[in-house]
């Protein structure tokens, strides 16, 4: 029923804003259009890729029109929300979530001279081109620095769903982690949402409960910071600074900042250098940056700033090899010196040290 | 004792808004009215509530905000049902729509801003008893509301003659009609009654559970107030015990997870509603022919 409604919803929102966005404007302008799985106030993935969205507007001051809809169920509704944008005129088209691929590349076969963007895919055409942001080298520094100022010497996690994109950040986040102190333990929890809060919280709860005193999360919400902040625990926040949730509780935050690639491809398109192609930026791009560092000794904050250096310039790698799973099999060193990104982005295992089975 | 503390107290926060809009909706469903707005209900009440306590720094008056925004939404749609006699079950999901769309609309300036103030602890210094002290009265006053108000529902419908009218308008509205019962004003009381519950539910979450706003916050919460009222078979005591049994699976759950035990966590998330189900086809083997309301739902027109 809740799918039903929600589908209703976004089947309005969707109306609204395309209704909002047929009125006439200059032809000169370049019309750019957004489509969100979730709403803009989420304060988390879908409030992040409105700011790259604002960051556009206001890098381009009277040559671009930017159009969004949000909370757009993954499904056949999104062929339609992508192609109502298709049709009104927008030329440089985002879609934001993974469940997007396919409705996109079917729409982009219709329009073959409108440029498409699709968030987190591997799928490309000639007008679409894919883009997602490496979180994992982020979650490979806040690993680092759990292991550092962890007393109990375990850390929580609360996850979301077991794909490979969560998976990969759970061990990035372990080997990290293990860097420091090699006995590391880790809980996860997964919570089978990538959005809500009273869930979230009560597994940070359960977390703090069992003694972990570090938690990290890869959820969309606040809450589980406020219950570290509550509970005089440390926290990681998530996609967006969080910082104001736990002013005394944030170690940092890995935050998406979609502003640069966004502007950066607004411009291409404006000078009409636009070409398909694969972008999957970290924190050398400006896509992954990391919330300034706090509630932490010196020391540690020292060596955080030196691994995120060392991350940045291609010095040292999340998924350095040899990377040896559960069972301790050694897995196969695609990349030369680390893994590559096609193993990074189907990571269907734990690392070693991770007491507990994978979800499959 | 710490841990099993630490989970029992954590079971009552997350039973409690579940409870709250349950027992709101138990009685509007007893009237004979079937809304299913509840989760638009209680968003409004969640944005309201926060924006107020927010622009006020009183949990208590985003309470009352919460309440009044509830009932407000509720008397949309009694205005609906009972007033120009549409479809309760149309009504009812246009009213979620509604409230997800409106409740983001108000609260756009508000997401990612921090309550700082906490709900007044009604019992102070008695949390620090030893034993139970914390596990009984630690609680911000949401919980004991949530208790008064089963106890009190529950004495309404049963010991007192407005009580067993409202039942009775539930059960066949023409022959209270027949009776010179005024059936569209006690439907509109119950209705509102509701409303109040699920926006005081709503505030429960933006002000007390996580005191913070974001869209879509209550997560379907609504939907499952909606099903415990159907697994309670409209009884108030069974109302209780069903958002316990739901709270209590869900966060036994999180916490076997955190012990690693793996079992997939697929099965685990799946529990609670598992659980459901077993204790409702238990129930319902035990006991002979329906016990909903027999004019849940049902239109009525005064004059025909």
């Amino acid at each position: 029923m809740s799918l039903k409604n929600l589908t209703f919803a976004a089947m309005t929102a969707a109306f609204v804003g395309i209704a909002g966005a047929g009125v006439a404007e200059a032809q000169d302008k370049l019309k750019v259009g957004f489509v969100y799985v979730g709403p803009v106030g989420d304060f988390g993935w879908s409030y992040q890729h409105d700011q790259g969205r604002k960051a556009v507007e206001a890098a381009f001051p009277g040559k671009v029109e930017t159009t969004f809809v949000e909370n757009v169920p993954e499904g056949p509704d999104a062929e339609r929300v992508i192609e109502t944008l298709a049709k009104s005129g927008h030329k440089l088209i985002f879609t934001t979530s993974f469940g997007f691929m396919e409705p996109t590349l079917k729409v982009a076969k219709r329009y073959p001279n409108v440029m498409f963007e699709h968030a987190t895919g591997y799928k490309r055409d000639k007008n679409v081109a894919t883009y997602s942001g490496r979180f994992y080298e982020g979650r490979y520094i806040i690993g680092q620095i759990a292991a550092k100022m962890s007393k109990s010497g375990t850390v929580g996690y609360i996850a979301s769903f077991p794909i490979p994109e969560v998976v990969s950040g759970i061990n990035a986040f372990m080997l990290g982690a293990q860097s420091v102190k090699p006995d590391m333990k880790i809980k996860v929890i997964w919570v089978s949402s990538w959005f809500d809060p009273g869930k979230e919280a009560d597994a940070a709860k359960a977390l703090i409960s069992q003694g972990a005193d570090v938690l990290s999360q890869h959820t969309d919400s606040p809450a589980a910071m406020q219950e570290a902040e509550k509970a005089g625990v440390k926290a990681f926040g998530q996609s967006s600074d969080m910082v104001k949730f736990g002013p005394k509780a944030q170690l940092t935050s890995i935050v998406d900042d979609w502003g640069p690639y966004y502007i950066k491809r607004v411009k291409a398109a404006l000078d009409g250098t636009w070409k398909s192609e694969d972008f999957w930026g970290g924190l050398k791009d400006g896509d992954v940056v990391m919330a300034p560092y706090a509630n932490m000794p010196d020391d540690v904050k020292a060596m955080a700033k030196a691994t995120e250096d060392k991350l940045r310039s291609g010095a040292m790698h999340a998924f350095t090899c040899p990377v040896v799973d559960q069972a301790g099999k050694t897995i196969e060193c695609k990349g030369g010196k680390n893994l590559d990104d096609g193993q990074v982005l189907g990571m269907n295992f734990y690392v070693k040290g991770i007491d507990d089975k994978l979800p499959q | 004792m710490g841990l099993i503390e630490a989970i029992l107290i954590t079971v009552i926060t997350a039973s409690t808004p579940l409870l709250i809009a349950a027992i709101g909706e138990l009685v509007t469903e007893r009237s004979g009215v079937l809304n299913l707005g509840v989760e638009g209900m209680m968003l409004m009440g969640a944005v309201t509530g926060f924006v107020t306590g927010y622009s006020t720094g009183s949990v208590v008056l985003g309470a009352i905000a919460g309440i009044v925004a509830g009932m407000a939404m509720a008397a949309l749609f009694a205005f609906l049902v009972l007033g120009i006699v549409v479809n309760q079950v149309a009504s009812g999901l246009a009213l979620t729509i509604l409230g997800i769309g409106l409740s983001g609309l108000i609260g756009a300036n508000y997401t990612g801003l921090r309550l700082e103030q906490k709900p007044p602890a009604i019992f102070g210094a008695l949390a620090d008893l030893p034993y139970a002290g914390k596990l009984l009265f630690s609680h911000d006053f949401f919980v004991y509301a949530a208790f008064a108000l089963v106890i009190l529902v529950a004495w309404f419908l049963t010991r007192t003659r407005a009580g067993l009218t409202l039942r009775a308008v539930g059960e066949s509205h023409t022959s209270a009609h027949a009776l010179g019962v005024p059936v569209r004003r006690l439907r509109l009381y119950a209705i509102l009654f509701g409303g109040a519950c699920a926006g005081l539910a709503g505030a429960h979450l933006s002000l007390a559970y996580t005191p913070f706003w974001v869209t879509g916050m209550t997560a379907g919460r609504g939907w499952i107030a909606l099903a415990i009222v159907v697994f309670a078979s409209w009884l108030p005591w069974r109302a209780m015990a069903g958002a316990y049994l739901f709270g209590g699976v869900t966060i036994a759950q999180l916490q076997v997870q955190g012990f690693g035990l793996g079992i997939p966590s697929q099965l685990m998330s799946s529990l609670p509603y598992l659980a459901t189900i077993v204790v409702l086809v238990i129930i319902s083997r035990t006991r002979t022919g329906s016990s909903a309301p027999a004019h849940l739902g049902v239109p009525f027109w005064p004059d025909r």
